[in-house]
């Protein structure tokens, strides 16, 4: 292993091999993430042409709001799998932040600002817990947040019981539904906290040593604990962060239908996390990237709205999500099989300067 | 007190081992809180327990859920997990309802085999896609969660199938009962023993703890781990669908959500009763007594005061609770070994 303190002191120009063994034309587009994306751009521009009022703007204003809930949570949702965690509570977090904060206005008269910031302040609270549990307990999050997806349910049908939530403020009702410019643009306002949470999130994960460290969890924790990472503070705020986007999204749901009932939101966890695992995030950690799962929720919301506007079930897009699911798992482990079977090919190197004595070494070394 | 971890068990005596295990097994605990729910709730209603219908509740209910626990147990044991079982019983309990109406007079027996035949063949799909791909279960199965229930909303549309297409004989069943014990719980106690006895006495059993508490190491041991982890599937599946079978008898109905959402609870039992979520310890019968205990807690609740919309917060807590129970028994007994090597 003396290579590595010949390689140290070896001057950098010396190197008679390339940084990496693709160009980096093909490092972007041969990847899972650009896969996602070129099928979404397939798909949105078959539908363009084939489905009539697929391209119109109440249709793209509609596919946004209703997505925005989903795309939030996935943010939080890539980087607790790609640290090799999960959390199945988000959607429980989203009904129970939601009746909370909608009692508190209709039952408590508590004014509504004030109840969405408790609303917001209990999404954390909620998401401690589960971190709490999972990181400095040490507990698995699958079973963790099983238990917490039942318990955060279970408050929120104690919360709301046979009452009926509704009819909020029309001021803030208008927030959900407001569009960005006129009536007539495809933007609801609901993009500018979607556009904002997708960029921080991005930051966080691809630009940041706390997004580095969220990679190193995923390989190996334990490496990651040596290399000095904090793991469990990490997964502790991811945790938070997931609860409060959650519990964001909740008071979205609750002023876009205008009611917060006992089964808000249930179910959405798996779609969160169909999302995110079809945009190239992998299961066991360590892998995956912030614009690949953005395509991955947005391609889901496309073809649902286009199967729809072609008058199909929504029993098809169910199927199609699911197959998708599988194909893109098994895809990638083909491929990766295929790759083993195919003899590496070895990149040629072109003469170079003579080499240096490091570089001799490293033939020498296995 | 600490050298007695070091012996090895057979140098005790029989009843020795025996009585210590039962009284250590993390099975006795969850059966103790059964228990006391089951005499909290008789106590403040006699007819909880001692009544025709009370009685027959206690036992029938928990059935369903009873036989999902065993199949989703064998999967995690082996370090993997199914969460398309809801969707599994869909399919059955929509298939039952077909073959009822085509062969109005098909004998019952049948119907199980036939439930248990497609439930086998959703399951062995699991199975391959998960052994031949090597894929993680969990993205498989939500996948196939979603394929399932896709195809059976397809099939169903917003139909559903009636309580006049099945006949009167099967419509008993799910209510009918053996001395007292209602026959779709003796159905589901008698696959819980066999699954039992196999998974503790026969080899390919063991072999499935082995490969989840290890699969490098099964691996390298000469295991063939790809077709016990198989092999679990389509079990879990075949059971999948005789709860199918048996949703079909007791509520006499099938549509397009029916079982919907019933793999988290089978989950949520199995992890009660327990059974690792990351594989290799665990009994069956620990996850027997989680569904019972989560059916009965469903039903108790409201007898003993607790409105049963906060039913849903106790299942929660109950599973926080036993994972960390699991999780500080587990600790203590590595520091009684950690102990006991450093005294010898």
């Amino acid at each position: 292993m003396s290579t590595t303190a010949d390689r140290a002191t070896a001057p950098a120009s010396s190197r008679t091999y390339p940084a990496y063994s693709r160009p980096w034309v093909l490092r972007t587009l041969l990847t899972r993430e650009f896969a996602v994306i070129a099928l979404l751009v397939l798909v949105y521009v078959y539908s363009s042409v084939n489905i009539a009022y697929f391209d119109s703007s109440l249709t793209i204003y509609n596919l946004l709001r209703d997505n925005a809930p989903i795309l939030m949570m996935a943010l939080p949702m890539t980087l607790i799998i790609i640290t090799g965690e999960i959390d199945l509570s988000v959607s429980s977090t989203l009904a129970v932040s939601a009746a909370t904060a909608g009692v508190l206005v209709k039952e408590h008269s508590v004014p509504i600002g004030l109840a969405v910031v408790i609303a917001l302040l209990l999404g954390c609270v909620l998401g401690a817990l589960n971190g709490f549990l999972v990181a400095y307990v040490g507990l698995p999050s699958l079973a963790v947040t099983i238990g917490t997806l039942a318990l955060y349910r279970g408050l929120t049908e104690g919360l709301i019981q046979t009452n009926r939530i509704a009819q909020f403020p029309p001021s803030w009702q208008d927030l959900a539904s407001k569009h960005l410019g006129g009536v007539t643009s495809p933007w609801p306002l609901v993009l500018v906290p979607m556009v904002v949470l997708t960029i921080v999130f991005g930051l966080l994960l691809h630009f940041t040593t706390f997004g580095r460290g969220v990679y190193e969890i995923g390989n190996s924790s334990e490496a990651a604990h040596f290399s000095g990472v904090e793991v469990a503070r990490t997964k502790f705020l991811l945790f938070v962060l997931s609860g409060l986007v959650a519990s964001f999204a909740g008071i979205y749901v609750m002023l876009r239908a205008d009611s917060v009932a006992t089964d808000t939101g249930t179910g959405t966890e798996l779609k969160v996390i169909a999302s995110v695992l079809l945009g190239g995030v992998s299961i066991f950690g360590g892998r995956g990237a912030m614009h690949g799962v953005i395509a991955g929720v947005l391609l889901i919301a496309v073809l649902n709205s286009a199967l729809l506007l072609d008058n199909q079930g929504s029993e098809i897009i169910q199927i199609i999500i699911g197959l998708l699911l599988v194909v893109s798992v098994i895809s990638s482990s083909l491929l990766q099989r295929i790759r083993s079977l195919v003899p590496r090919r070895v990149p040629a190197i072109r003469p170079t300067n003579a080499p240096t004595a490091g570089d001799e070494s490293r033939k020498v070394a296995p | 007190m600490s050298t007695t971890t070091l012996v090895a068990p057979s140098a005790q005596p029989r009843v020795t081992r025996i009585v210590t295990a039962i009284t250590r097994s993390r099975e006795l605990a969850i059966a103790l809180v059964l228990v006391v729910i089951l005499l909290a709730a008789t106590t403040k209603r006699h007819t909880f327990l001692f009544s025709h219908d009370g009685w027959r509740d206690t036992l029938l209910s928990p059935s369903i859920l009873l036989v999902l626990a065993i199949g989703e147990m064998v999967v995690i044991v082996t370090r993997n997990v199914d969460l398309s079982v809801g969707s599994t019983l869909g399919i059955s309990a929509y298939v039952t309802g077909k073959i009822f109406i085509a062969h109005p007079g098909i004998p019952l027996i049948a119907v199980f085999v036939a439930g248990l035949l497609v439930g086998a063949v959703l399951g062995a799909i699991n199975g391959l896609l998960v052994t031949i791909f090597k894929v993680p279960a969990l993205v498989i199965t939500l996948g196939t969660l979603y394929i399932y229930r896709g195809f059976l909303t397809h099939e169903l549309g917003s139909g559903r199938i009636n309580a006049d297409d099945f006949p009167a004989n099967f419509q008993k069943l799910g209510t009918q009962q053996i001395l007292t014990i209602p026959v779709l719980t003796l159905i589901g106690l008698f696959a819980l023993v066999l699954v039992g006895y196999y998974l503790q006495t026969a080899r390919g059993g063991r072999e499935l703890y082995a490969v989840g508490s290890d699969p490098d190491a099964a691996v390298l041991y000469g295991l063939p781990t790809g077709r016990r982890v198989f092999g679990a599937f389509v079990l879990c599946g075949s059971l999948a669908g005789l709860a199918g079978v048996f949703s079909v008898a007791r509520y006499a109905t099938a549509f397009s959500g029916t079982g919907l959402n019933l793999e988290l609870q089978a989950v949520a039992a199995v992890v009660i009763g327990g059974v690792a979520i990351f594989g290799g310890s665990g009994t069956v019968w620990g996850a027997a007594i989680g569904a019972f205990l989560l059916i009965t807690i469903d039903r108790a609740l409201p007898i003993l005061g607790i409105s049963d919309f906060w039913q849903g917060a106790v299942v929660g807590a109950l599973i926080l609770g036993s994972i960390c129970l699991d999780r500080l028994l587990s600790m203590r007994r590595t520091h009684r070994l950690i102990e006991a090597r450093d005294d010898a």
